[in-house]
């Protein structure tokens, strides 16, 4: 319990220095900046009591805003897909049910994680875009900037996702 | 009663989850309308401080490109001098009565958006080098934006690549006055508005700033006209280059006008009536 309170700390402080300091100036094509503070939602253990997992995630995305002036954005998005997380885990594992200390992302198969962390993403960066601009004539492009934002981040999501957690 | 308890237990997720979501939305109104939040002005001294660390360091990697800015902006100012020397050798100033109406401050930029919609821009001067807000930020190429909030060691800058921002401009050679906007679409172009139709504008017209505005000197240059339309006997979609590159801005100047109050006390003469 301790120790996963420390490594879900070290992890929210560790995700926020990456995003703000390195992800944030990657500009890929002129204006993708890969999330991958959402690692954090899609890590944070399933738990039944859902209360501070969606605290954290707001406060996570809030301050991210913070960092980037751009008021509340990140943290309606983050909140968002942290709120919705369990309802798309249910639609790809089609089970209703979990084993809520045993469950490890880890374990599921390739596809599986990888559709999982894509529509999380596209969700996040759809949510990011349409706020921004902020003008429903804009529905259209921002949708398309978001798929091609969600694309780049859950490539490397996945990839980091892969590399960093312990195999077990 | 049991009533509600019951229900609050039953659906309590489901209440924070709406509670935070309208404060997050809450907050991205506040920012779309520029009276900024509190509470994210107040964490600004915070994260400028963490910017300008991790600016020192990138910095070491333009120290030439800068140095030659630097110089070539010296050998500018050298030579205005030597002009106006020239010509006031023979008057003197009276200190009581001066004509000086702005002071400069100098800063650096300590983080620089552009790509987004709406961009602002950190600098390392604030409250205590008497910033505040409200002032026109320039640097050697042109206009950069105003002050929206100030804090005691750092100040934020609307830039004007930023759809909320207007600024008073007028052509060069024809004494018409307009206001300058951006419609987000690219760092290089901007839009000028508000020109009558009796003006006679042509493509590479310069613009430069009005003198109507109180925040900045009249006659900085701001671009040149690249293209219009003219229908309907309005001039529509005029796109100004920008002489600056927005991109790669580093050291500005801080406008501030020595008139401001007075100007103000007179402005409030109007809004009272």
């Amino acid at each position: 319990m301790n120790s996963n309170l420390v490594k879900n700390s070290i992890r929210f402080l560790g995700l926020v220095f990456l995003q703000i300091l390195i992800f944030n100036n990657i500009y890929f094509l002129g204006y993708i900046n890969p999330a991958i503070y959402i690692a954090f939602v899609l890590l944070y253990p399933l738990k039944k009591e859902r209360g501070s997992f969606l605290f954290l995630s707001f406060l996570i995305g809030l301050t991210i805003d913070i960092f980037s002036n751009t008021g509340g954005v990140n943290a309606a998005a983050t909140l968002f897909i942290a709120y919705i997380r369990i309802s798309i885990l249910n639609f790809i594992l089609r089970k209703n049910d979990y084993d809520y200390i045993l469950f490890k992302l880890k374990s599921l198969s390739l596809i599986k994680i990888f559709s999982f962390i894509f529509i999380l993403t596209f969700i996040h960066q759809f949510i990011i875009y349409s706020l921004e601009s902020f003008y429903l004539k804009d529905i259209l492009s921002s949708s398309l900037k978001a798929l091609y934002a969600s694309i780049f981040s859950s490539i490397i999501l996945f990839f980091s996702i892969q590399l960093f957690s312990k195999k077990k | 009663m049991q009533q509600i308890i019951f229900f609050i237990q039953k659906y309590r997720y489901f209440l924070l989850f709406i509670f935070l979501e309208i404060i997050a939305i809450v907050l991205t109104i506040q920012t779309h309308s520029l009276h900024r939040s509190k509470f994210i002005s107040a964490t600004n001294r915070f994260t400028g401080s963490i910017y300008e660390k991790t600016n020192g360091f990138s910095e070491l990697f333009i120290l030439k490109k800068n140095n030659a800015q630097l110089s070539q902006e010296n050998t500018r100012l050298k030579n205005l001098l030597a002009a106006t020397t020239i010509k006031n050798s023979n008057s003197f100033l009276d200190s009581t009565h001066s004509l000086q109406k702005f002071t400069y401050t100098n800063a650096k930029v300590t983080k620089n958006n552009f790509r987004k919609k709406r961009n602002f821009i950190w600098i390392n001067k604030g409250t205590k080098d008497g910033v505040t807000k409200g002032m026109g930020v320039i640097n050697s190429n042109g206009i950069i934006g105003v002050t929206v909030d100030a804090t005691k060691n750092y100040a934020l800058i609307l830039s004007i690549l930023n759809i909320d921002s207007s600024i008073n401009v007028k052509l060069k050679s024809k004494r018409h006055i307009g206001s300058l906007t951006w419609n987000g679409t690219h760092y290089k172009n901007v839009q000028l508005n508000d020109i009558p139709r009796e003006a006679k504008i042509k493509i590479g017209d310069t613009i430069v700033s009005g003198g109507e505005s109180n925040l900045f000197p009249e006659g900085i240059p701001i671009g040149v006209i690249k293209n219009f339309d003219f229908d309907r006997n309005f001039y529509e979609n005029i796109n100004v280059v920008l002489f600056n590159d927005m991109s790669a801005i580093e050291y500005v100047q801080i406008i501030q006008n020595l008139h401001k109050k007075e100007l103000d006390s007179l402005n409030q003469y109007i809004s009272n009536e």
